[in-house]
């Protein structure tokens, strides 16, 4: 009798440790908590990343970046302005509602309100229409090629749970309005919400019912903010924390000398660029030399982007001859070759240009938005004053910088550009490169306006067949490089870290996490 | 004693009005909260909106005006990043900077006091100089190299204690605590002690010139005479003479360390007001940089309004000079 208790806690006790294995968490130190749980609320590409896990889009990226079905099972392009969606039928919410075409609708009514911080996400959404419970129509305000890539960003919700709860409109700060969506989540994605503790701890389970096969393991996913990096990084070592995303430079040696370490890194799609004031006058008054371009052209020529490299990168970025990735659509390997390092060239052409004994100009980074750009921007100015420039450096916090950047107040700034959340170099030339009108140019901080790029970009704007959008665009960023609008520097490296324990972490070069494909 | 209260209460007043005023001429230059909150595709059109729509273009008269009238009401407005209204999240953080600056505090006292006691007894030895020396270091060492230092010893390397967060807390009401559970204890253990090593220094230096200067005295001598035994003379004639200046100190300290938690919080990812705040200075979240720093002049206030009201009660000339 005795015996056989003995025995059978025993037992009792290896089917515990039984249960206990194949119970897999992932425990994800990152340097940030999400804003809110909802999507809608702040426009944010890091919160939609992670929210990933809870809601999906109409279509998703796949572990290529291709696009791929999600909750649409095909699409069909019915004239310029409509696109016909067919929803996937039986999937339900993780609160039990079935997915139906009045949810895609509540959805792009609730993202595209005037009130919405995301509605610039869906830049050419005009209206929706319910065909029957599983066919939607969205109408355009014009032929528009990139519609698929903005919905892998539009999470769809359940119109009934946003109607139950009130929560139809988005939130709005300056009218006081708050959210329930803000603090509960109800999607269709692989993992289902827990429970949230900003800044401490955000916990999602797997969802049992997920329409789709899974291909991760995990039962449980961890979300833990750790700010502080040298925390973070610790936390790894130390087994408190199973994956960690921007993981120092520096820290780099101590990580691979680690036994339970393994490194996972690449370069970013995110590309670091200089831009140049193009306003009739500098920001101290004087006449403004980058008008001319072999002004420029020097200004390039002295940049020794090996050097960036090797020594402020520590070796790990790509350097970069065009301003888009070679994963982003629209690049292209000929563009890419950098400009050769030549000092007595640029010193040449400064002469030519009138300024043989240089200038003094603003040059504005930020200290907290790319990898090691204080640095980047400290070596940058010293080269530039050997041939004779006097850059004056100012570098400071991204939230007062930014000001700085969009007044017009910096004659030479970085900007990091990834192309997001379309991953097309479209986005690139609307933002960064056309002339700032209406929707377009808002990233163009210099002020400089090329009408024939702009036509350019106009045209691919609305070219549905792929392949010669492709074409103009590249065309467009010849251009560009041609005239030296921006100054390419490099790819940043990006630097993911887990425990051995993991087994599978698919890294994606838009550092985006998704934990969908992990194993562990 | 009425007269007394009114008149504080008023200066109270004026105080937090003058910080309010203070935060809102010095959030020009901390940067521009719209271009935190949107994303890349956002049109400038719509950043403009945003920004009239926030009431950002008004004037900082106007904004401030409108920044007190609320806060009269008691509604501090919506965080703009957390999307949530500014009491609750303060409310949702301040039982973690409470219990964090508590333990502290009472580590202070339990380390600090003993260790004061022991260098000015055992004056010239060779253990009280070391521990003086070490005082030195306590108070010079930056809190958050201290803060990583004992990450990298106690979490890293021995696996002692979680390097950060607070481990599982329990709800009573609206009031969150680590005390009820063994992650949560264990969470305390080293953000409290990288918060008190200054306060223990503190501590243990006041003790120790306290009771040098008490040990002199013409009573001390006298239980001496009497032949009370040392340890009775030291720690109970001798020590209790010494505690009202720390009683005093610790309870201004009080404030301090509540404001300046944020470094510690920072390093250990402590989600208390103190990340809150740093979070906010991040993203140029305005509503929440201003009801923190009305609270945390308000725990001032409050704090010295209290200390200057027991004084008033121990002696009572303060109250009849119309103070």
């Amino acid at each position: 009798m005795f015996k056989a208790r003995i025995v059978a806690s025993a037992l009792f006790a290896a089917c515990l440790t039984a249960i206990s294995a194949s119970a897999e968490t992932l425990r994800w130190g990152s340097n940030r908590d999400i804003v809110s749980l909802d999507p809608y609320s702040y426009g944010d590409s890091f919160t939609i990343n992670v929210l990933n896990n809870v809601y999906e889009g109409l279509v998703r990226y796949n572990r290529d970046l291709k696009i791929e079905p999600a909750l649409a099972t095909s699409w069909q392009v019915m004239s310029d302005t409509v696109w016909r969606f067919k929803l996937r039928e039986g999937v339900k919410f993780h609160n039990g509602d079935p997915f139906t075409a009045d949810d895609v609708i509540a959805s792009l009514t609730r993202v595209s309100d005037p009130a919405s911080p995301l509605k610039g996400n869906l830049p050419a959404y005009k209206s929706a229409k319910k065909i029957d419970d599983h066919t939607v129509d969205i109408e355009l305000n014009g032929a528009y090629p990139l519609l698929l890539n903005d919905l892998t960003n539009i999470h769809i919700f359940s119109k009934k749970w946003l109607v139950e709860n009130h929560a139809e409109k988005p939130t709005d700060v300056g009218a006081g309005v708050e959210g329930y969506a803000t603090t509960h989540a109800n999607g269709t994605g692989p993992f289902m919400l827990e429970s949230r503790q900003p800044d401490a701890k955000t916990v999602f389970v797997r969802n049992p019912n997920w329409w789709d096969k899974p291909q991760h393991d995990l039962d449980r996913i961890e979300f833990i903010p750790i700010a502080s990096a040298a925390t973070r990084v610790a936390a790894l070592l130390s087994g408190e924390v199973d994956f960690i995303d921007d993981t120092p430079v520096q820290d780099l040696p101590r990580l691979e000398a680690a036994p339970n370490v393994k490194l996972l890194q690449r370069a970013d799609i995110r590309t670091i660029m200089l831009g140049l004031n193009r306003r009739d006058t500098l920001v101290g008054g004087a006449k403004n030399p980058f008008n001319d371009l072999r002004v420029r052209q020097a200004l390039q020529d002295s940049i020794n982007l090996t050097l960036l490299r090797d020594r402020v990168m520590r070796g790990k970025s790509r350097i970069a001859g065009t301003m888009v990735a070679p994963e982003i659509p629209g690049y292209s390997a000929e563009l890419d070759k950098p400009a050769p390092y030549d000092p007595e060239e640029a010193k040449k052409l400064l002469a030519e240009a009138g300024y043989p004994n240089g200038f003094e100009f603003s040059f504005v980074c930020a200290n907290d938005r790319y990898v090691n750009e204080e640095q980047l921007c400290q070596a940058i100015a010293s080269m530039w004053a050997r041939i004779g420039l006097k850059p004056k450096l100012d570098v400071g916090p991204r939230s007062v910088q930014t000001p700085k950047f969009t007044n017009g107040k910096a004659d030479v700034y970085t900007l990091g550009w990834a192309t997001e959340p379309m991953l097309d170099s479209y986005s690139l030339l609307l933002q960064v490169l056309h002339t700032k009108t209406g929707n377009a140019g808002v990233f163009n901080w210099g002020g400089w306006s090329y009408p024939e790029l702009d036509k350019m970009i106009d045209q691919a704007g609305v070219m549905l067949d792929r392949e010669k959008r492709l074409d103009l665009q590249i065309k467009a960023l010849k251009l560009a490089k041609d005239q030296v609008l921006m100054i390419p520097l490099h790819q940043q490296p990006m630097v993911w870290a887990t425990t051995a324990d993991v087994k599978e972490m698919p890294q994606f070069p838009d550092n985006k996490p998704r934990l969908w494909y992990v194993r562990k | 004693m009425l007269v007394f209260l009114v008149k504080r209460i008023f200066n109270a007043a004026v105080v937090m009005l003058a910080v309010a005023a203070m935060a809102f001429l010095i959030f020009r230059f901390v940067g521009d909260p719209v271009e935190m909150m949107v994303n890349e595709q956002t049109t400038q059109a719509q950043r403009d909106q945003l920004r009239e729509h926030l009431g950002l273009n008004d004037s900082v008269f106007v904004q401030f005006e409108r920044f007190v009238v609320n806060a009269a009401h008691g509604d501090f407005g919506i965080s703009y990043r957390n999307q949530r209204p500014v009491s609750e999240l303060i409310a949702e953080r301040f039982p973690a900077t409470l219990e964090l600056v508590l333990v502290a505090t009472i580590l202070s006292l339990l380390i600090g006091i003993p260790l004061g006691v022991v260098t000015a007894i055992h004056r010239g030895t060779w253990y009280s100089e070391t521990l003086q020396f070490g005082s030195i270091l306590g108070v010079s060492l930056p809190s958050f190299v201290v803060g990583i230092m004992l990450i990298l010893t106690f979490s890293v390397t021995l696996g002692w204690a979680p390097a950060f967060g607070r481990g599982d807390v329990v709800h009573i009401g609206w009031w969150s605590t680590g005390f009820l559970t063994r992650s949560g204890r264990a969470s305390l253990i080293l953000p409290s002690l990288s918060l008190a090593l200054f306060q223990i220094t503190l501590v243990m230096r006041l003790v120790r010139a306290e009771m040098l200067e008490t040990m002199r005295m013409d009573f001390i001598k006298f239980a001496r005479a009497r032949g009370v035994p040392a340890r009775r003379v030291q720690f109970r004639h001798a020590l209790r003479n010494c505690l009202m200046p720390v009683i005093t100190m610790t309870g201004m300290q009080f404030g301090n360390l509540i404001a300046f938690a944020l470094i510690t919080e920072t390093v250990f990812q402590w989600p208390g007001m103190g990340l809150l705040f740093m979070q906010a200075i991040t993203f140029v979240d305005i509503p929440v940089m201003a009801a923190y720093l009305c609270i945390v002049s308000f725990i001032f206030v409050a704090i010295n309004t209290l200390v200057d009201i027991t004084y008033a009660v121990i002696d009572p000339r303060l109250r009849h000079q119309g103070h």
